[in-house]
């Protein structure tokens, strides 16, 4: 058994991974690389226009074009294919009709306008350049604080504002908290809007046979289960007649945590049709009409003591929703408010957040998704006050702590946190990057002229989402194991991993648990006429709770085995050892294999009486809480003077997600999500002008951190279990995009102190630091 | 218009559009899906493969700017059932996530050891600045091809 924080022979090892010897060898198959006969493939016309009325559309010409099949525009789909779903609920949200195709109005630049059918995608290109269409543009909504004002222009008319909705969060007097207060530290902080780009962007390939009445959806998605439920609705059709199958995926980073429309249009055009149709997005679709995250901007102010001792904080912030609402558009920022008090005792919060509606692509969850905001904002104001009273930022972190004997550990946001050793990652990061050495050498290099600085972040971030009294559809996972009948194991996952490495991490702990050979386990994950019905993979939950609903499915085989093998040995089921996938007996000489019990449970010609033939398990798991993972980075960097070019030195992270099944994967999760932090620190940004044309739409405006751009990451760990599940597992795959962007930019501020630097807003782009440098 | 040329070893010819993208041609000619398209602007490097032996972004060129040539894709490098010491060293090192950049940056990185076989980490970095990969971090990546530079040198020195 590997449960309870136990190594086993391959939990804690840092196991190669099964899924690469087909990825290396270009043997996968991405939505793309699926192929049907007579498939035909879709072109979308899209709006050049961020806010415009439609007064014609003209498809003569496309239709007429050669290879065209079919055309179809706002028109065809009226009352025919549902609304994209929304499923976040707050108060009052206004949640405007969001349909497959624009239908009268276009209101962001991107906007499907109408798919163009054709035998290949040369031909469907073609013809889409042949549909006219007269537009009638309006005044346009770009910044959200504006958009929000009574004079300003109205996006969905129906609603008379643009204002979505105002949330409000915290607890505590958070008045008497300031009114205590020695010090006051304010400032505006922005997150600009970040475009997650997964390197395969998204794809759909849908075929319905009308015998059947079966559509199968192939869609690049990280819930295949919840986007079968969704489409089936907007289809009109029972869900059970739909298949959905997510094949490999190439990247999703919350991007493919979404219902989109041209997942539902497919479906319908294939419908229409009866041939199977596919659509691959381009790079150009993908920056205009995949989600955008983050995009948030507040003031901040924290309530201090003049000792550091924090006594409150309040955020007021407007979040740039976009232009309508995707599946979790509005909840984002209220996780924001959820974790306002970070790796703090902060005895009185106070949130208020105006989500606005503006002419651009939706905002939604985006790796981190809300949880990087309130983080950054924290760990922000949290060096600006150690900075005006004079502390080290070290100390002001460490006197506010909840010490290890204080979990679980209730904040004044309403979480209560699992577990924690906030201390023990600070010194472990401090020690590794030597900070008191550091700080010598950064009082030599100012004497020299140079530029170094050194930044931290102390984080905490919510995992394992979630119980679902607290989610919007669902919190638990899935599992069901089965010992087939020459004992090779299948294991079929709720849980969609895509780049995670499952395949592996949920084998190791399979084949520790039976006793059986990796090579003899199969996870299979994302093909809803396989697996029982599933949540997903996002919000760092898979292998907390998915990998516990396959712990719990194990466990209820091993029990069935232990009855059956009691047989065998004709002794009782008590007596019944179970280790390194061998039963026994008294006496110990008397054995059987997971193996022969499973040949024995499908034979099923010497069972205990009342036996259920068989040897598999279903379990679905609902955790009782979040997981709460922490952890220290610090990042030192230099700025050059004259250039205001800022080079990463040293990139240290000591993160503590709970117990480690694998050290390989987990490093991976803890390195990419650092690239994607320094990459919202230093280079990215989705930039609308004011007009709303989206002027960042390819990769060469939008910048992907390269590899000579991004620094060696230093990685350690320390493990604080969590009860919250029996595997110990906190979850990884956000960390490093959470911890990561307040380290960058505290250390850049620190190194422009001399300048008397206090705040730059994301991404630190060199000009914005050479004007400091220069006073400008 | 009729091209002929050679990938992975086997002769392909066909009579195509002019217009026709090398990695189309590829993908739904050769039935090679794994050479991926990812940005369509050279940018991403994802559809990389070898051209006559260096590293080409096959989404821009056209298939007749190929007419004539050698062509090796990612499923052309392991050879009786061997992978190829890049392929290894991807694998060993945990040099991929998602996988869908990874045959585009196992090509390049060939080309890089075919150019220059005991880079510094500074120059496998630069070298791989046409390939972008958003699951990884690159870390990973660069000690894929440190290894694979290693363990192509070794080999080396051993046929000697």
């Amino acid at each position: 058994m590997t449960t309870n924080g136990k190594n086993g022979k391959y939990v804690g090892q840092p196991v190669k991974r099964t899924e690469d010897p087909r990825l290396i060898q270009g043997l996968g198959h991405y939505v793309d690389d699926i192929k049907l006969a007579d498939q035909l493939s879709v072109a979308f016309l899209r709006s050049p226009y961020a806010h415009a009325r439609i007064s014609s559309i003209n498809v003569d010409a496309a239709r007429s074009a050669p290879g065209v099949v079919g055309v179809f525009t706002g028109a065809d789909i009226d009352g025919r294919v549902g609304f994209v779903p929304c499923a976040a609920a707050l108060p009052g949200l206004k949640v405007p009709r969001y349909p497959v195709l624009a239908i009268g109005k276009v209101i962001f630049v991107g906007q499907p306008i109408a798919a163009v059918v054709a035998v290949n995608q040369y031909a469907a290109r073609d013809a889409v350049d042949l549909i006219e269409v007269d537009y009638d543009p309006l005044d346009v909504v770009i910044d959200p604080v504006r958009g929000a004002a009574p004079e300003s222009p109205v996006i969905h008319e129906e609603f008379g504002t643009n204002v979505a909705f105002n949330h409000q969060a915290g607890l505590g007097d958070v008045d008497a908290a300031f009114a205590q207060a020695d010090r006051i530290v304010k400032q505006r902080m922005n997150h600009q809007r970040l475009a997650p780009i997964s390197i395969e962007p998204r794809g759909v390939l849908a075929s319905y046979l009308p015998g059947e009445q079966q559509l199968t959806l192939w869609t690049s998605t990280q819930i295949p289960h919840l986007a079968r439920t969704q489409i089936a609705v907007m289809l009109g059709m029972p869900e059970n007649k739909l298949r959905l199958i997510a094949p490999e995926v190439g990247g999703g980073f919350g991007s493919k945590l979404n219902i989109y429309a041209e997942e539902a249009l497919l479906g319908f055009i294939s419908m229409q049709l009866n041939r199977p149709v596919k659509w691959i997005e381009t790079r150009r679709e993908n920056f205009a009409a995949t989600i955008h995250g983050r995009a948030q901007v507040g003031d901040v102010e924290l309530a201090v003591k003049n000792d550091g001792t924090i006594l409150g904080l309040r955020y007021d912030v407007t979040a740039d929703l976009g232009a309508y609402h995707q599946l979790l558009t509005p909840a984002i920022p209220t996780l924001t408010g959820l974790m306002l008090s970070g790796s703090y005792k902060i005895p009185a919060i106070s949130m208020t957040c105006k989500g606005v509606f503006t002419n651009k692509m939706s905002t939604d969850a985006y790796r981190g998704a809300g949880r990087p905001e309130a983080t950054y904002v924290l760990e922000r104001i949290v060096d600006i006050a150690a900075q005006e009273l004079g502390l080290d930022p070290v100390e002001v972190r460490r006197k506010n702590f909840p010490r290890p004997d204080e979990f679980p550990f209730a904040t004044a946001t309403g979480l209560l946190y699992d577990s924690g050793n906030y201390e023990a990652a600070l010194d472990k990061a401090l020690g590794l990057v030597d900070y008191d050495g550091l700080r010598r050498e950064q009082q030599s290099a100012r004497q020299n002229g140079r530029l170094l600085g050194i930044g931290l972040s102390t984080y905490v971030e919510i995992c394992a989402l979630g119980p679902s009294a607290a989610m919007p559809a669902g919190g638990w996972e899935s599992a069901t194991v089965r010992v087939e009948p020459t004992g090779k194991v299948t294991v079929l996952t709720g849980a969609s991993p895509h780049g995670q490495g499952q395949e592996t991490s949920f084998a190791q702990i399979t084949a520790d648990m039976l006793g059986v050979d990796m090579n003899d386990v199969l996870v299979l994950h994302g093909d809803t006429s396989i697996v029982q019905y599933g949540i997903g993979t996002f919000g760092s939950r898979a292998t907390a709770v998915g990998g516990t609903a396959i712990v719990l499915a194990i466990e209820k085989v091993i029990a069935k085995a232990k009855h059956i093998a009691a047989h065998l040995l004709a002794t009782s089921p008590e007596e019944i050892v179970f280790e390194n996938g061998k039963f026994s007996g008294t006496p110990l000489d008397k054995q059987a294999s997971i193996q022969e019990v499973a040949l024995a449970a499908h034979l099923a010609s010497n069972l205990p009486p009342d036996t259920e033939p068989g040897l598999s398990a279903t379990h679905f798991f609902e955790p009782k809480n979040f997981t709460f993972p922490f952890g220290t980075h610090v990042c030192v960097v230099e700025v050059d003077k004259d250039t205001g070019d800022i080079k990463i030195l040293r990139y240290v992270a000591v993160d503590d997600c709970g117990k480690v099944i694998n050290p390989l994967l987990v490093d991976g999760q803890v390195h990419g999500g650092i690239a994607q932090g320094l990459g919202q620190a230093l280079f990215e940004e989705v930039v609308y002008d004011e007009s709303g044309q989206l002027i960042t739409g390819t990769l060469m405006d939008y910048t992907v951190p390269k590899a000579q751009q991004l620094p060696r990451y230093e990685t350690d760990r320390t493990e604080t279990p969590t009860d919250v599940n029996p595997l110990g597992v906190k979850g990884v795959g956000e960390a490093g995009t959470i911890g990561s962007t307040p380290a960058v930019v505290n250390a850049v501020i620190d190194a422009l102190r001399p300048y008397g630097a206090r705040h730059i807003d994301m991404p630190l782009r060199p000009e914005k630091t050479w004007r400091i440098i220069n006073g400008q | 218009m009729e091209i002929t040329l050679k990938v992975n070893g086997k002769s392909f010819q066909a009579d195509i559009e002019p217009r026709l993208l090398l990695v189309h041609f590829l993908r739904d000619i050769s039935g090679l899906t794994g050479t991926h398209v990812g940005c369509e602007t050279s940018i991403c490097g994802a559809c990389t493969v070898l051209l006559d032996g260096a590293a080409v972004k096959s989404c821009t060129l056209l298939a007749v700017q190929a007419q004539g040539a050698e062509l090796t894709t990612i499923e052309g490098l392991a050879a009786n059932g061997k992978l190829h010491p890049v392929q290894n060293g991807f694998w060993e090192c945990h040099g991929l996530q998602c996988g869908f950049c990874t045959p585009g940056m196992i090509m390049a990185s060939c080309a890089l050891l075919e150019s220059n076989p005991n880079p510094t980490e500074a120059e496998i970095r630069e070298g791989l600045e046409g390939n972008l990969c958003r699951c990884t971090g690159y870390q990973n990546i660069v000690d894929a091809v440190g290894y694979a530079a290693r363990e192509l040198t070794g080999q080396q020195a051993r046929t000697r």
